[in-house]
């Protein structure tokens, strides 16, 4: 059963958050509880290693590849999982395909839940409340926020993130790119291409 | 109710403000500090996904609003390991016993870290209760949302989609029931849908009469039409 705490425990810790989170690191380090090489691991893991190039390199195959890309939005997880992308916050996969019909855009509107495995850490803006309060109700509100204007013949799908599914959204291969390979494709796929708060960049 | 954290629809935030694509990953580095001893702490193994999330939606409605992302995590996980008997409130008072804690054998070593983010947690099960709903099928949520098996509990229906009418989309198999796995109920694993919402169902005010909300919801959150 929940217990609510009105003294809460985190407040015996000191209030400033830097401080806060080095006070409880390094109680936890005397007790033997977590290994500060681990942490070191996992910031690089998360700093350099895993992040939207990921995403972006899945979206220039599917651009590429019609047999990849039909598998990708039919079965997502064993497309990705062949790739290498699995893991924490990726176990469970769905790809949303933009058309000039349907813009699809993601969310978490009760924390935060993201695609760690193809795009990294989320970015500040989408764990923000505005982006969390607004993106349900007026995502081209929100969308313009970003720069972007969708047509009136296209309709938004929303995908509010509520359980451990994670959602990708593959967006439009942009005009004037039929001569590229996945690499140079794969320049043009940006993060919030993939979250549907962008589109993906014409090439200059 | 539900909780502060169940702020989708909610008026009066002002715009997004979005970052420069090259912005740092981690703009502060205590913000990397908070989140690798979070994945630390959850490799000890004494709480799961869903007590995580929930730690963070019963901070205070004053400290949740007032603190940055980063300030939630780690002031949830001081009260969630304090609250599992990890820790004592004398210890995170600067005050507590030397020497190795009985969870040392099993805290994360360098060398694990890549196996264990690799590897997840999967929320997909065998069993449970036989499916219900197919897609296409017009469906009703829970009307309140809270959580049915424990008052103020974790759930994952937020408030703006409770007794609203949708579609199934598809079904995404059979997942562990946050309502029950962060109370330590066991997983109570059921079918989990993608459900379909015209906008106009969900607000007085739609954007435009053709946009969707998707929401993945578990069974036992529906019921038929």
């Amino acid at each position: 059963m929940p217990h609510d705490h009105p003294d809460h425990p985190h407040t015996l810790l000191p209030p400033e958050p830097a401080l806060r989170v080095k006070a409880l690191e390094t109680i936890l380090v005397q007790k033997g509880l977590i290994d500060p090489a681990a942490l070191e691991e996992i910031i690089d893991t998360y700093q350099n290693r895993i992040g939207p190039q990921n995403g972006a390199r899945v979206v220039a195959k599917a651009w590429s590849d019609p047999v990849f890309k039909a598998a990708l939005l039919a079965d997502a997880d064993p497309v990705l999982a062949e790739l290498g992308y699995y893991g924490r916050q990726g176990e469970h996969m769905v790809v949303v395909e933009n058309t000039p019909a349907q813009h699809n855009m993601v969310v978490c509107t009760l924390c935060s839940c993201y695609p760690w495995p193809l795009l990294g850490i989320p970015p500040g803006w989408y764990k923000s409340d505005a982006y969390r309060a607004r993106a349900v109700r007026e995502p081209r509100k929100v969308l313009a926020d970003f720069g972007v204007t969708l047509p009136g013949g296209t309709s938004v799908r929303v995908w509010d993130s509520t359980a451990e599914v994670r959602y990708l959204v593959l967006p439009m291969r942009p005009e004037g790119t039929e001569g590229l390979g996945e690499d140079e494709l794969a320049a043009l796929v940006t993060r919030d291409s993939m979250i549907g708060t962008g589109l993906a960049q014409v090439p200059a | 109710m539900t909780r502060v954290h169940d702020m989708g629809g909610r008026f009066g935030d002002g715009p997004v403000l979005p970052e420069a694509a090259d912005a740092a990953v981690f703009a502060e580095d205590w913000h990397a500090r908070a989140l690798a001893v979070t994945l630390a702490c959850g490799a000890l193994g004494q709480w799961n996904i869903d007590t995580s999330r929930h730690a963070r939606e019963r901070l205070s409605p004053r400290d949740y609003t007032r603190f940055s992302y980063y300030e939630k995590w780690i002031s949830a996980l001081a009260d969630l390991l304090v609250e599992k008997g990890v820790l004592t409130r004398e210890d995170l008072a600067g005050q507590g016993a030397a020497g190795l804690h009985a969870l040392a054998e099993r805290a994360l070593k360098a060398q694990n870290v890549a196996q264990a983010l690799a590897r997840g947690g999967p929320a997909d099960r065998d069993g449970g209760p036989a499916v219900r709903f197919h897609p296409g099928q017009a469906v009703r949520t829970r009307l309140p949302a809270d959580n049915a098996l424990a008052d103020g509990g974790h759930t994952r229906l937020p408030q703006y989609a409770a007794g609203a009418q949708g579609y199934i989309l598809r079904l995404h198999g059979t997942h562990v029931l946050p309502d029950s796995s962060a109370h330590g109920l066991g997983e109570a694993p059921e079918p989990l849908y993608a459900v379909r919402f015209h906008a106009s169902t969900l607000w007085a005010h739609p954007e435009h009469p053709d946009d969707e909300v998707i929401l993945d919801l578990w069974q036992s959150y529906l019921e038929p039409l």
